[in-house]
């Protein structure tokens, strides 16, 4: 038998409210790769750690667009922050979000400013730009440079904390919903935290390669195999969470159990059990085991870590969807499921939520052409 | 200093007098307005709902009204009624009217053992979670215990609906804001009942004030069983269903 409230006919949160807790999955983990290097002193991230940083202020600046686009009356967006209701999670957002993209902004200015200041002192626009950036002062000593890294340091670590609340946040969302037996777990929040990071990496991984190959530049290999094992490491502790999650839902044999277990039987059976688990947790598991257990050539370990990054990538969107998504398809009569599967050209569908997660990758091009995101990097021969 | 503009006193108290008059006055309208909200005890009256669920015919009249009262737009359901038909093998089959004819299907379950309706509606819950998970406010309780949504504040995020446990809330299609029940809030803070209270042919619905002893919910919940739906929530639901079957969430 299959009965739904006759108002859950239609779901409510749509592949846009996948898109968000993605896109600011990107920028959490993006911002702590930065941070390894920055913080952490792991130099092998060096090659990467700027991009990192301009991947986190990028993608941050996109995370609100899905849910702008969501929301009903989006001219009141701002009311969030105007009125809040503090007893609501979600008030927390602006605030949140605000105070995370200062920070972000403010190290990337700082980290780059010495860049800038050279770059505004020719012409065009894009000299025109570094100029209003820097607000008009081009002092760049050696004391300035100092003072820019200790402050960047700083924000860096701060911005540790934060990356974390923003996304933790995030997951908190879902996991404090009770009525919906899916979410309903205090797991979800650190399962989102750790599932960021593996995304964050992952993009990073991802774009680092096909910039190179694009621009003929030479990958460096230690950084990629310090980013490869962390990639391991950390899709290890998400996965294992999130299998732990799992195991709890069926080891307790609540009354959601039974209607759980429907639900990944049937509706989420290809999207969450064979893709997200069978195939692009399992194959980057073992690829990434490879890479970091055995000895293999530079080719190939670097072939192993761009396939687990990319399959990561997806890993991620689909457990960001089996989450999003495979909540609401739940009928909180527990006696059946609805379907949902986004149009092509709707508002909330997928050419919009294409157009949304391409932007960052756009704005990125454009602000390698102002400062360049790969210092150092060499041509290949 | 004698200045020609000055006023005199005598029309500076005319204006004070004037302006105290009227503020007294904007101060009074409101209550005034609202005089038959108030119980005999001269109080906020707190407005309950139950429903008696063994005298439910499934005849849909609440809906149709409901549908009518308050512009409910197709596709959506401010109230509507399950039927539960339990088989002789304990399997238990539950469906609902979708359709504006606001006519059950008639499949015919010849092995059925039990059988009745439902009706639902919000629970107006006393911890509501669609108030909690406002992100602005447009939710929140009015002093009459009624869960409202303010129409020119909600934002449309949707939080709301995925927090009520109860299935009644809904983004309207066309407002593009959360709608729900409101009890009738415009009839009940007049005097009047719901349009489905008014519009049940069999008394199921039953609505009135709590705090008065006298009122028919007061005695209907002294006198007879009731359960409330989800308890485990801990939303403490001011909708109380009397007679209800267990097979029910």
């Amino acid at each position: 038998m299959n009965y739904l409230f006759p108002n859950e006919l239609h779901v409510t949160w749509t592949v846009m409210i996948v898109l968000y807790p993605y896109i600011t999955g990107l920028v959490a983990g993006a911002f702590i790769v930065s941070s390894l290097f920055h913080v952490f002193g792991v130099r092998e991230l060096k090659p990467i750690a700027r991009f990192s940083l301009a991947s986190a202020f990028v993608f941050l600046l996109f995370a609100p667009l899905p849910l702008l686009v969501h929301l009903g009356r989006p001219e009141r967006a701002f009311n969030i922050m105007i009125t809040p209701h503090f007893t609501s999670a979600m008030a927390g957002f602006g605030y949140i979000y605000t105070s995370y993209l200062v920070v972000v902004a403010l190290e990337v200015w700082f980290v780059m400013r010495g860049d800038l200041i050279a770059r505004a002192k020719g012409t065009g626009l894009a000299a025109l730009i570094c100029r209003v950036a820097v607000l008009f002062n081009y002092r760049d000593t050696e004391a300035t440079r100092e003072a820019d890294h200790r402050l960047a340091k700083f924000l860096a670590g701060l911005g540790i904390p934060m990356a974390c609340t923003l996304h933790g946040y995030v997951g908190f969302l879902f996991g404090s919903l009770k009525a919906n037996p899916w979410w309903s777990t205090p797991l979800m929040f650190i399962i989102f935290i750790f599932s960021a990071i593996v995304s964050g990496i992952s993009v990073l991984i991802f774009h680092y390669f096909v910039v190179s190959w694009i621009n003929r530049w030479k990958v460096d290999g230690a950084c990629v195999c310090t980013m490869g094992r962390y990639l391991w490491g950390f899709m290890i502790v998400a996965v294992s969470l999130e299998l732990l999650e799992l195991l709890s839902i069926f080891y307790e044999q609540t009354d959601k159990t039974e209607v759980l277990s429907s639900l990944i039987h049937t509706k989420l059976f290809i999207s969450y059990v064979v893709l997200q688990f069978g195939v692009f947790s399992l194959v980057p598991f073992l690829l990434l085991a490879i890479h970091a257990l055995f000895k293999v050539g530079q080719r190939m370990a670097h072939a192993l870590i761009w396939v687990s990054a990319t399959m990561l990538l997806v890993q991620v969107l689909l457990m960001r969807w089996n989450v999003v998504v495979g909540g609401q398809l739940v009928s909180k009569s527990m006696r059946g499921f609805t379907d949902y599967f986004p149009g092509l050209w709707e508002k909330e569908g997928l050419i919009t939520a294409g157009v949304i997660f391409t932007a960052p990758f756009v704005i990125l091009y454009i602000f390698h052409n102002i400062i360049h995101l790969f210092p150092g990097v060499e041509k290949k021969t | 200093m004698h200045c020609d503009s000055a006023i005199s006193r005598r029309e500076m108290l005319r204006r004070l007098v004037a302006g105290a008059s009227g503020c007294l006055l904007v101060s009074v309208l409101p209550s005034l307005a609202g005089e038959n909200s108030r119980n005999a005890k001269g109080r906020k009256p707190m407005f309950a709902y139950a429903v008696d669920t063994a005298r439910c015919i499934g005849c849909c009249a609440c809906m149709r009204a409901c549908k009518i009262e308050n512009d409910v737009p197709d596709g959506r359901f401010r109230t509507w009624i399950e039927r539960y038909r339990v088989r002789a093998n304990g399997e238990v089959l539950v469906d609902a009217v979708i359709d504006d004819d606001f006519v059950f299907k008639a499949d015919k379950v010849p092995d059925a053992v039990k059988a009745f309706f439902v009706p639902k509606l919000c629970n107006h819950c006393e911890k509501s979670s669609c108030s909690q998970v406002c992100p602005v406010g447009a939710t929140y309780t009015s002093p009459e215990g009624v869960v409202l949504v303010d129409q020119k504040r909600c934002i449309g995020c949707g939080y709301c609906v995925q927090a009520c446990p109860y299935g009644t809330r809904y983004i309207h299609p066309v407002k593009h804001v959360a709608d729900k029940c409101t009890l009738c809030y415009h009839r009940v803070t007049r005097g009047m009942q719901p349009a489905c209270v008014l519009a049940c042919p069999r008394g199921v619905r039953i609505f009135g004030d709590l705090d008065d002893p006298e009122s028919q919910i007061s005695v209907a919940l002294k006198q007879r069983r009731y359960r409330l739906l989800k308890p485990e929530m801990g939303t403490h639901p001011r909708c109380y269903y009397l007679d209800l079957d267990n097979e029910v969430i």
